[in-house]
């Protein structure tokens, strides 16, 4: 895929989304499609696409045991063994699940600081991949969360409290005129900033434009999409919070309602938002499941100390020895080696035999 | 004249269409199979011999591979069977996110910088079709959704990159999500050999393994009569002649190790030193035995498909349980190693007619081979040295500056890191590291592994070898190192020209040849060689003196 | 300000250049790798043009040693032998060099001294290209001596023991027999 029609592809199916609902709301009016049907399809669709995915993944077995061995091997007592990143145990490969899980730990490999082409100490390039990569998944996560507080009520502690986090840097930020800012949060802002990496990324490097698909694009372009219609609601075109709560709450409680006095802006971020879910069990975003079921990561590396079955085994057609001393016995008993069946005496072969002897 | 290109215009020629058209997109530049590069084709009796489908002469230098009718259903058809089969291979077709960290990782890639040689993109070739055929978004969307359909030229690609590969594993560990591309290359080879495209240093290989037990087609009598040409040389050396057993029934141990070692040199030197090594311990009350019938260590197979692995290596089993031996003791390998570890109980286990391998000497019980009961020779001598139940002098291989190639399989597949380090500390005075990035598991591949190591594919093995080339240079610079090291009898075979092209002055040994010249036998004479005949500078000199 | 100091002077310019444009050989994906990466044993190739392209231009400039220059050729073109390119693209890089430095010269001015020196530097240039063909034809008979190798290296044993080869006594053993015995120069 040309990298331009990649990107352009992508750009305008984004924009399409984004106008979808604009029309659909602004114009024809229609709440209840954006408000209710279509969330609450999304939802299921996610749910039930990422259920299948998994259980699609679980059908197939793991025939064998490949773990990635990424340090000494447990073998001999006085041989320090690395137990995370060759785990002999089940616990090893929780912790080595945990490292590879919350902290990239794979990436973090990629990143190591010990360059050296003369005295300059110089920065691989990749190593902002696992920065990046990483603040992405926990600025996600915490927007995730702090996204409870339309859901709950009342909101849990733990919300409250990441939110004070997450808006610590408020503190320094006087009000531009004319606007009450709320409390900025850092997350949305490292999302955005994120995101916009990744896309850098792939566009300057020709290595990484070189693999990318639309499918890599895409869900770079939504995510931004929502991030920044999120932000446009909370610091610039406030909507009315009170009534979007009224919303989300009727979804989760399975009241549905659409009060009124929620802005178009609310649609259309509610809107990318189910694209997402909608998108996510068919796409490249299923590595969220995936990573989990990996057999070169979640398996201990403890092949030759216990079994591992392979469901599926079936008996294959080897050359036994049987076949093999047939074929060889002459020569074998020959060279003095042992054979199971004394060779039969046939008159024309010993005679061969004993001739080329002489 | 003026017909003559500038130079800055030569270098814009198109020569190769598969690497220049960045904009095009990888999937819209087509392969071009170059001499070189290519293995030769698998020859028809070799597959035929071992019942493998499709035997013909054919060329894939040639357009047309000759190729059965139905070739795309019974690949699709494989595909999907296999989906169903290994988890492995569905997770890595789906959750790649094209991140790029395994991009330079490869070392095809870093030393020629094909594209295609990125083991992202090496698994996208398998995993556009995949898309095309099982998602759909990839059916109703196509190159839009990263799909395409497997067409002839796509096929010719397959087989073009995955035997480019060497499943050595260096991207796996890079990969957030463990994707491995050992594993996509060995079900995309398995997907190939259903149609009969194999190539001739894998196929035959597989069927004189079968037969005859080791890659080459020995015979056992031939087999027994290399043992004993060494055990000769090792009486010119060392003044005893050492008397190993073949085929012996009621061994306590079975000895097995890739055939490179009886007939390929280096490799024989370092049979040389598993000889002295057992000869020596013989006194302490090591029994043990070799066999020609289970004379490969190295499967081949496992280049092929997985049913081929294991039709191989059942031979290693059966052999123990024929002559009634307790455990099996496994020589310097690097894929055998992967296959013992991580493949064997599972293929062709449970193997209860053997024993919890427990060293008769230091008494040592291996656990961690406590269910495949197969113990590598590393770890064996490591406990045997630690135990000091070896009698060494080190300046015998004081001749040698060393440093140690980690070999990809034992590394990442395994984990056999220390054990080795440990014998070598401990039989030679001079051993320098290779920079960090390149050794353990980090290491690089000799860009032969896999059944690379043929001679028509000699510049490709250039190119891949050059970054652990390099990394040997680097020491041969700082430290004057001239030996290299090794624990595969594949790098034992591919280092030496890798070595003779890049790092002249630098020569490539096993671990145990190490080991059987610095090992003390008992009543030996003064030895003034090493294994290999050549002398030995210090002890010549006292010898004049 | 002779041709030589004025090079002398602009000398990483030229390289950096001069670099790029042998980068450009590459595809864009392999070429940002090359040129970005810059630990040596990650990016064997991309340090081995950087550090010998420099050498090289110094032993231009100012010819030391021709053994200097060969090592530094040798280091690019054994790459180079052995990746995508035909024979006249792997040695092109040489030539890559004259339009830059002839920029260089054109951006001093018309000096006449300076053209006629770069008539000789033109010709050095030459020289090299000359020696690179050598190591490049050296690289290509070594690759054909390793494949020939191959078949008799995997069974270097076997044929050892069936007597079908012996080792040729060294060079050393050979001259210390007396030279004009030997066949090399029986002639």
């Amino acid at each position: 895929m040309n990298f331009v029609v990649s990107i352009v592809f992508s750009g305008a199916v984004v924009t399409l989304l984004v106008l979808i609902p604009w029309v659909g709301v602004g114009a024809f009016d229609l709440r209840v499609l954006f408000g209710i049907v279509i969330p609450y399809a999304a939802v299921i669709t996610f749910f039930a696409g990422l259920v299948a995915k998994v259980i699609g993944w679980g059908r197939s077995p793991v025939p064998f045991r490949i773990p990635t061995t990424a340090g000494q091997q447990w073998s001999l007592p006085w041989i320090k063994a690395n137990r995370v990143d060759n785990p002999k145990g089940n616990g090893g490969v929780v912790l080595r699940m945990i490292f590879e899980v919350l902290l990239f730990r794979s990436l973090f490999r990629n990143t190591r600081m010990e360059f050296r082409n003369g005295p300059r100490i110089t920065y691989e390039f990749e190593k902002w991949l696992w920065l990046f990569g990483l603040l992405f998944h926990y600025a996600f996560l915490v927007i995730i969360i702090r996204h409870l507080r339309f859901f709950t009520e009342p909101i849990p502690f733990f919300v409250k409290l990441l939110e004070n986090l997450d808006g610590f840097m408020q503190i320094g930020i006087a009000p531009l005129t004319g606007y009450q800012l709320p409390g900025l949060f850092l997350s949305g802002m490292v999302l955005l900033a994120a995101v916009g990496f990744l896309f850098l990324r792939r566009l300057l490097s020709a290595q990484i434009r070189h693999i990318s698909l639309p499918g890599d694009y895409f869900p770079l372009f939504l995510i931004g999409a929502i991030g920044f219609t999120g932000i446009l609601m909370r610091y610039l075109l406030k909507v009315d919070i009170v009534a979007v709560k009224e919303l989300t709450m009727g979804l989760v409680s399975f009241h549905p309602t659409i009060p009124g006095g929620v802005g178009v802006l609310f649609y259309i971020h509610l809107f990318l938002v189910s694209v997402l879910f909608f998108y996510f069990p068919f796409s490249k975003l299923v590595h969220l499941g995936g990573v989990f079921l990996s057999p070169t990561r979640n398996l201990a590396n403890n092949s030759r100390a216990v079994r591992h079955v392979n469901p599926w085994s079936y008996p294959v057609k080897t050359h036994t020895y049987d076949e093999y001393e047939e074929e060889f016995r002459d020569k074998m008993v020959e060279a003095g080696l042992p054979v199971e069946k004394a060779p039969e005496p046939e008159e024309e072969a010993s005679e061969e035999e004993t001739g080329e002897k002489e | 004249m003026a017909d003559l290109p500038k130079p800055e215009e030569l270098v814009q020629i198109d020569h190769s269409p598969s690497l220049h058209k960045g904009l095009l997109g990888w999937m819209d530049t087509p392969v071009r199979i170059r001499e070189g590069i290519a293995l030769y084709a698998g020859k028809p009796q070799s597959l035929e011999y071992v019942g493998m489908p499709n035997p013909r002469e054919w060329n894939p230098l040639d357009e047309d591979w000759k190729l059965p009718e139905n070739w795309k259903e019974i690949i699709l058809d494989g595909l999907r069977e296999r989906l169903d089969r290994f988890r492995s291979l569905k997770v890595f077709m789906d959750i790649c996110v094209r991140c790029g960290a395994c991009a330079d990782k490869c070392h095809f890639f870093i030393g020629g910088g094909d594209p295609k040689n990125m083991p992202v993109l090496r698994a996208e070739l398998l995993r556009s079709v995949y898309r095309k055929e099982y998602t759909t978004a990839g059916k109703i969307m196509g190159k839009i959704a990263g799909a395409r359909e497997l067409t002839y030229d796509v096929l010719k690609e397959w087989w073009y990159y995955f035997f480019q590969c060497t499943e050595c594993r260096r991207c796996s560990l890079f990969c957030p999500y463990g994707i491995d591309t050992a594993e996509v290359t060995i079900i995309g080879r398995e997907l190939l050999n259903l149609i009969g495209l194999n190539v001739d240093w894998v196929a035959a290989p597989v069927a004189n393994c079968y037969r005859t037990g080791n890659h080459l087609g020995i015979q056992p009598h031939a087999y027994k009569d290399m043992i004993d040409f060494f055990c000769e040389d090792l009486e010119e050396v060392t003044g005893i002649r050492p008397n190993p057993s073949m085929n012996r029934k009621g061994a306590e141990i079975l000895f097995i190790t890739p055939s490179g070692d009886v007939f390929a040199d280096p490799g024989t030197y370092t049979a040389m030193g598993y000889i002295i090594l057992f000869h020596y311990l013989e006194s302490l009350g090591l029994d043990i035995t070799w066999s020609t019938y289970a004379s490969e260590g190295g499967n081949f197979g496992f280049f092929t498909s997985h049913e081929m692995a294991k039709r191989l290596n059942a031979k290693m089993y059966a052999e123990a349980e024929r002559l009634g031996v307790k455990w099996i003791l496994g020589g310097e390998c690097g894929h055998m190693w992967r296959v013992i570890h991580q493949y064997m109980d599972t293929f062709n286990g449970p193997a209860d007619h053997l024993e919890v391998p427990v060293s008769p000497i230091t008494g040592t019980r291996f656990e961690n081979a406590a269910s495949t009961k197969m113990v590598h020779i590393t770890e064996f001598t490591a406990d045997l040295i630690k135990n000091n139940k070896l009698k060494l002098d080190k300046s015998r291989n004081d001749n040698l500056v060393v440093t140690y190639h980690d070999s990809c399989n034992p590394a990442r597949g395994m984990g056999l890191l220390e054990e080795p380090r440990y014998v070598i500390k401990n039989v030679c005075n001079h051993f320098y590291e290779m920079p960090e990035n390149t050794i353990r598991e980090q290491t690089f591949c000799c860009g032969s592994g896999a059944g690379l190591n043929a001679g028509e594919d000699m510049e490709l093995r250039m190119r891949g070898g050059m970054p652990r080339a390099n990394a040997v240079r680097h020491v041969h610079e700082k430290h004057g190192v001239n030996m290299l090291a090794c624990v595969c009898a594949i790098d034992r075979a591919a280092l030496p020209p890798l070595m003779e092209y890049w790092v002249p002055e630098v020569d490539v040994t096993g671990v145990h040849e190490m080991v059987g010249n610095a090992l003390i036998l008992d009543g030996e004479q003064k030895r003034t060689t090493d294994l290999r005949g050549e002398p030995l500078p210090g002890m010549e000199e006292e010898e004049d003196v | 300000m002779t041709l030589e100091e004025l090079l002398l002077q602009k000398r990483d310019a030229i390289k950096a250049r001069w670099l790029q444009a042998v980068l450009e050989s590459y595809p864009p994906d392999s070429r940002r790798f090359f040129k970005k990466q810059k630990d040596q044993f990650a990016n064997p190739v991309g340090h081995a043009f950087s550090t010998e392209l420099e050498n090289l231009l110094q032993e231009i400039i100012e010819p030391s040693d021709p053994e200097r220059l060969r090592a530094s050729l040798d280091r690019i073109v054994r790459i180079r032998a052995v990746q995508e390119f035909a024979p006249s693209q792997g040695l092109s890089f040489l030539f890559l060099l004259k339009p830059i430095v002839r920029e260089v010269v054109t951006d001093a001015g018309r000096d006449e001294d300076l053209q006629r020196e770069m008539e000789a530097l033109s010709t050095r240039i030459d020289g090299a290209v000359l020696a690179a063909l050598d190591v490049y034809m050296t690289c290509r008979e070594k690759l054909y001596i390793l494949r020939a190798d191959q078949m008799k290296n995997q069974v270097s044993a076997l044929l050892r023991r069936a007597g079908l080869i012996s080792e040729v006594p060294s060079w050393d053993a050979a001259s210390e027999e007396g030279s004009e015995n030997h066949p090399l120069n029986s002639t």
